[in-house]
């Protein structure tokens, strides 16, 4: 790719220039780059949030019985967990943030298409984010419903439902803009001679993350209307009292939610497909079959929903299509991973901290896919289902998988976020409590689970103590991780970084650190016989 | 990189969509009047597809876009399509 002056004479992005200054310069902004770290700053927020509440749960979980508050009040702190960490945390995750931050930079483009729509969808992310929070502290107490806001009881429950579920639903309205906004730019706005199989495959990711966005987000928003609907007019969609039929619900909710498992996961993926050849100093191995491989776990990830439902009465015809589909959406994930394996093969690694993440999240993604599998088998599934398994599955995906690649993407994009550098011995120190902590917390959750502990459960039998226990510890380890990684990156002003300091080939890494308000002074362009990742 | 053609559809198009479209609802209503059994939603669902194809032709100017536009269309419908079968894999076999 066309290399720039590693000087540049305009002012960084950093820098206001326009009519505001400070707070206001950057809640006006319609910049991709600083909406990229508000999205960012406010993640992290909500992510302390609910690793408090997490941790709010296992104090309670360290032994059998009551020990702190009771079971209404566990109720509500699960849900709120489940509320904040999906829908506000993972969902807008890594395309929020990275994807505003580094996608038109890396397909040469000065910003996304509709500046002022993605400013919109930030604010319309912070409105429902504050109301699913408010419903905390709104109405009959706190919604006790889980995050799945399952039907009939979220229909019955005389908690505040109607709240949290109305977050959600504008939360959606966040998410479906941004993943127009992407969509538009990247058939729109990249530079010259870059074709779409030229570019880079965390925008390709992305790519396949705003189709999913665009397409599936509105069914839930609708099911979640209904659910208010049902609640105020005493419309029977769910509730068998009224003639509704709650497996419908939970039909329309997994048509949503399971492909939302990949619009958390794909940006993952593909901040670790950028990842690897940087610090492997090779080019990828299987550019075509990654990009399309993003392409089909979209699409197959849509049709597996009912995986989740094995267990709900739904006929033997579905379960065996969703099994069989399930099955299925493992091979494209499998060829990313295998890619990323035979990428670092041979290749000249260099084991910074992004590098660390991005192995890690490989290491846990693998328990997290293999044990899906398990689960979207019929047979076992149906002994492991709603136990403390799934728990750890969906954590080792969700957390070890997009929460790690977050981690990774944040050490890698942060020179050019901010333009300094960081401890990486402290980044490192970070990595071992953080992988020690995630295992310690999560791996007994997998053996308590096929044992029979059930999950959402505020109580249990003696036989679960010593995992359960094991799980607290582990999640005093996470945090302690956290803060080092919080240390490590905002405590001081690091030294000042160079434009490229991992040695990558794709155009952000062309640009000053930080970049400038519209990233490039001269239109970059792509040549005939150039190849992302073209390491030589 | 991209040239923009833009179409300006005149006036009497956009008033014939509408009188169509009227036309529809106008028959939507009549059929309800009429006991079609079992083919009474098929009937509405039939009628607001033809609705839905004139306003995404004419209003949405599929017509006159790029083909792009068209692929992205019937891809969607595809999923739909998909979606509603898979789910009927649960319903007609229970």
């Amino acid at each position: 790719m066309t290399e720039e002056k590693t000087h540049h004479p305009e002012p960084s992005y950093l820098v206001d220039t326009g009519k505001y200054k400070g707070l206001m310069a950057w809640l006006t902004s319609t910049d991709h780059k600083r909406i990229g770290l508000m999205y960012m700053y406010a993640m992290m927020v909500f992510f302390a949030v609910g690793v408090i509440l997490g941790m709010i749960m296992r104090i309670e979980l360290f032994y059998p019985g009551q020990q702190v508050y009771g079971p209404q009040a566990y109720n509500g702190i699960f849900t709120i967990h489940g509320i904040i960490m999906i829908f506000t945390v993972v969902i807008p995750g890594l395309a929020a943030v990275f994807g505003n931050f580094s996608m038109p930079i890396m397909i040469g483009a000065k910003d996304v298409a509709f500046p002022r729509l993605n400013l919109f969808s930030f604010y319309l992310y912070i409105l429902g984010a504050a109301i699913a929070l408010a419903s905390q502290f709104m109405g009959n107490g706190p919604p006790d419903t889980g995050w799945t806001f399952y039907a009939p009881y979220s229909i019955q429950t005389h908690t505040n439902v109607v709240a949290a579920v109305f977050g959600a639903f504008v939360l959606g309205f966040s998410s479906i803009l941004t993943g127009l906004n992407f969509i538009v730019t990247m058939h729109r706005l990249r530079a010259p001679g870059m074709t779409f199989f030229k570019m880079p495959l965390f925008p390709w990711s992305l790519y396949a993350t705003a189709w999913i966005q665009v397409l599936a987000t509105p069914i839930v928003g609708i099911t979640l209307l209904m659910i208010i609907a049902e609640r105020w007019l005493r419309i029977g969609f769910f509730d068998p009292s009224l003639g509704g039929d709650p497996v419908l619900y939970q039909h329309l909710f997994w048509i949503y939610s399971h492909p939302a498992v990949y619009i958390m996961i794909l940006p993952a993926m593909g901040v670790i497909t950028e990842i690897i050849p940087t610090f492997a100093q090779k080019k990828i191995f299987g550019y075509k079959a990654i990009a399309i491989s993003s392409l089909a776990i979209a699409l197959v990830g849509y049709f597996v929903w009912a995986h989740h439902m094995y267990t709900s009465g739904m006929s033997t015809t579905a379960r065996w299509v969703f099994s069989l589909l399930t099955f299925l959406v493992a091979v494209p994930s499998a060829i990313k991973v295998f890619n990323w394996v035979t990428t670092m093969y041979k290749g000249s690694i260099s084991v910074k901290p992004p590098f660390l993440f991005a192995i890690g999240f490989i290491f846990l993604f693998m328990i997290g896919g293999m044990t899906g599998l398990s689960l979207g088998a019929l047979a076992t599934n149906i002994h492991v289902h709603d136990t403390a398994y799934v728990v750890a599955h969906f954590h080792y995906i969700v957390f070890g998988g997009v929460g790690f690649a977050f981690f990774a993407a944040i050490y890698y994009w942060y020179p050019k976020m901010y333009g300094r550098m960081y401890s990486f011995k402290m980044a490192n120190w970070s990595f071992v409590f953080l992988f020690t902590g995630f295992n310690l917390l999560y791996f007994p959750q997998f053996i308590i689970g096929i044992m029979g502990m059930p999950r959402r459960y505020f109580d249990y039998l003696p036989q679960f103590t010593f995992g359960h226990q094991l799980s607290f510890f582990g999640g005093l380890l996470l945090v302690i991780g956290f803060i080092i990684m919080l240390i490590t990156l905002f405590s001081k002003k690091g030294a000042k970084a160079p434009d490229n300091p991992w040695g990558g080939r794709t155009f952000e890494w062309t640009i000053p650190s930080p970049p400038p308000l519209e990233n490039f002074d001269v239109m970059p362009e792509m040549g005939v016989n150039e190849q992302p990742y073209d390491y030589k | 990189m991209h040239t923009e053609s833009v179409h300006i559809t005149p006036y009497r198009t956009h008033a014939w969509v509408l009188i169509t479209l009227l036309a529809f609802t106008f028959i939507t209503i009549t059929v309800t009047w009429i006991d079609l059994s079992a083919l009474t939603v098929l009937i509405a669902l039939l009628i607001a597809s033809v609705k839905a194809y004139i306003v995404l032709t004419y209003f949405m100017h599929l017509k006159f876009e790029s083909s792009l536009f068209r692929v992205f269309v019937f891809m969607v419908l595809f999923i739909y399509v998909l979606v509603i079968l898979f789910t009927l894999s649960d319903y007609l076999f229970r």
